[in-house]
């Protein structure tokens, strides 16, 4: 129990050095580039948005939250999108030798892809769309880009599905669906889950691009907004911003990852 | 009419002769055991004859019909247990009822699970994980799952070879007393003679591979229950148990390796480190042999 205890101080102690460290870097950067703002500048000019983070004093001017909570619905609906593709596609993947025979190259080929690519043709894709075709192609990069390890990993999992348990369902002469359902889904999902994890990782990391590609309002759009004014402390701390949600958002999945690992 | 029949039944994997020409005949209520080594075509049998695997010659014939996939009709137990790691006990041995008696009401079906789970005695355990078990409770699990979907028979893949031996025991006087509760047909591979002639009707040793096939089947005629002490003392365990070990050791015997060749060690010794050996020449095996004749 006294180990545990001195161990997370440890813990603790070492991460404040780590981050005094950092902001010793940030002084030391101070010197090269005069155009940096030091860290009591970035303060003072992004206060107005860390203490009143819900506040919304116009669309272009709102809290670190409210414009974090804009940014993580639009990332939802996209990665929603993405599992609801990625996961059957996976399962597709792993099953059948020639249709990865067929589709394994164009995969291949897609997921290198930067979002700054996809973006220009999931509008194309949406002009039709009128008003909202901004919208549909944010949610068309945002899930392009964030689909590929959730259908890698499931390729993956249905490829490591022991045959015991596939002997089992045989013996038992289970249909197509209770095979699927109660045998090859619950046995890749530690796979799938972990495909989950890293999509949702990309499509926080896409997110960025697309809302200055874009220009909806949201986190991204803080730091693009900052650069345009020369405000650019906020460039740091939307940086800082996006870094710890995106870290949170990981420990969360892997709570959940960890939930679903069987065996 | 025999209840299982195997004519003439080959298998080879990637060239490899692993079965060849098997012939087996079973008539119904018997246990047979088939003992023979590792890794040397057993479990391939036992997936024929569950009809994993179809064999590449011959056929393999239950009550009259050839076997052409695997069904319940044969309840086969794994050596490594097979259970659902996330289903729990009543849940594992209710997907393998539920999909067989597809047409009892959900109340005979879960009597049906809660009458398996405790004729393994495990009714204390039903809502535990698999991993919450130990290697001999997943094995009675494994056991109660195929007891439950009634097969014609059962076939029983090493199912205690990854246990301790007092496990082992305690389940193989379990066995015998559902086998003599409700007279299975019941096809047991395992690599114990002890336990082949504790609970079989007949022992059947497989020969070695490439190209494995069983030997003329032995009766074995001691009477029921067996109990595992007093058949240490009896004479007829004894001779058949130094007869089929003799049988088994006779087939690796036939084809052990001999050295017919002399070998000619190098004529170098061992250096000692105590004596670092500085302009000195290596010491020769020639040489000292030269100073102990000189010696004697």
């Amino acid at each position: 129990m006294n180990s545990k205890f001195q161990n997370a101080a440890l813990s603790t102690a070492l991460a404040l050095i780590g981050v005094g460290l950092f902001f010793l870097l940030w002084l030391a950067l101070n010197r090269f580039a005069p155009d940096l703002p030091t860290p009591t500048s970035t303060w003072q000019g992004a206060r107005i948005y860390i203490v009143e983070p819900f506040a919304y004093r116009g669309e272009q001017d709102q809290g670190l939250l409210s414009l974090t909570s804009k940014s993580l619905i639009l990332v939802a609906k996209g990665y929603f999108i993405a599992l609801l593709i990625g996961a059957p596609i996976g399962f597709c993947l792993g099953l059948s030798k020639n249709f990865t025979r067929t589709f394994d190259p164009i995969v291949q080929v897609l997921r290198p892809v930067s979002p700054l690519a996809w973006f220009p043709l999931g509008m194309v894709l949406f002009l039709g769309t009128g008003g909202q075709a901004l919208e549909y192609g944010a949610l068309f990069t945002i899930a392009v880009c964030a689909m590929w390890p959730t259908v890698l990993n499931t390729a993956v999992g249905v490829r490591a599905i022991p045959q015991d348990y596939l002997n089992v369902g045989r013996v038992l002469r289970l249909s197509k669906t209770k095979m699927l359902f109660k045998i090859m889904v619950p046995a890749t999902l530690p796979y799938m889950f972990t495909g989950f994890r890293l999509s949702l990782g990309i499509a926080w990391l896409v997110i960025v691009a697309v809302e200055m590609l874009t220009g909806k309002v949201g986190i991204g759009q803080f730091i693009q907004d900052a650069y345009m004014n020369a405000n650019y402390g906020n460039i740091i701390v939307g940086i800082l911003t996006i870094g710890i949600v995106g870290y949170i958002l990981d420990r969360l999945m892997s709570v959940v990852e960890a939930r679903f690992k069987t065996a | 009419m025999s209840f299982l029949e195997l004519k003439h039944v080959s298998k080879s994997f990637g060239g490899h002769a692993v079965l060849k020409d098997v012939n087996l005949s079973l008539i119904e209520g018997e246990f047979v055991a088939i003992v023979g080594y590792s890794g040397h075509g057993k479990t391939t049998l036992m997936s024929l004859i569950a009809g994993l695997t179809r064999p590449d010659s011959g056929e393999i014939i239950l009550e009259g019909k050839p076997i052409t996939g695997p069904g319940p009709d044969r309840g086969l137990v794994f050596q490594n247990y097979s259970l659902l790691p996330w289903l729990t006990v009543g849940e594992n041995i209710a997907l393998a009822v539920d999909s067989v008696f597809p047409a009892l009401s959900p109340e005979e079906r879960a009597a049906k699970v809660d009458k398996h789970i405790a004729m393994v005695k495990l009714s204390h355990a039903k809502d535990r994980l698999p991993r919450q078990l130990s290697g001999g409770m997943r094995q009675r699990v494994s056991v109660a799952r195929t007891l439950a979907i009634n097969p014609r028979i059962l076939l029983l893949d090493e199912p205690l070879s990854a246990l301790d031996a007092l496990t082992r025991a305690n389940l193989q006087d379990e066995i015998s007393q559902i086998w003599q509760a409700d007279k299975k047909t019941v096809v047991l591979i395992t690599n114990s003679v002890d336990e082949a002639l504790l609970l079989a009707d007949r022992v059947i040793p497989l020969t070695l591979g490439p190209g494995a096939t069983l030997a003329a089947p032995i009766t074995v005629d001691l009477p029921r229950p067996r109990d595992r002490i007093a058949l240490n003392h009896e004479p007829e365990f004894k001779r058949l148990r130094a007869q089929i070990t003799e049988q088994l050791l006779g087939y690796s015997a036939a084809r052990r390796t001999h050295v017919s060749r002399k070998l000619v060690l190098p004529d170098i010794l061992p250096e000692d480190l105590d004596h670092p050996r500085v302009n000195r020449p290596p010491r020769r095996l020639s040489e000292e042999k030269r100073e102990l004749i000189s010696q004697s």
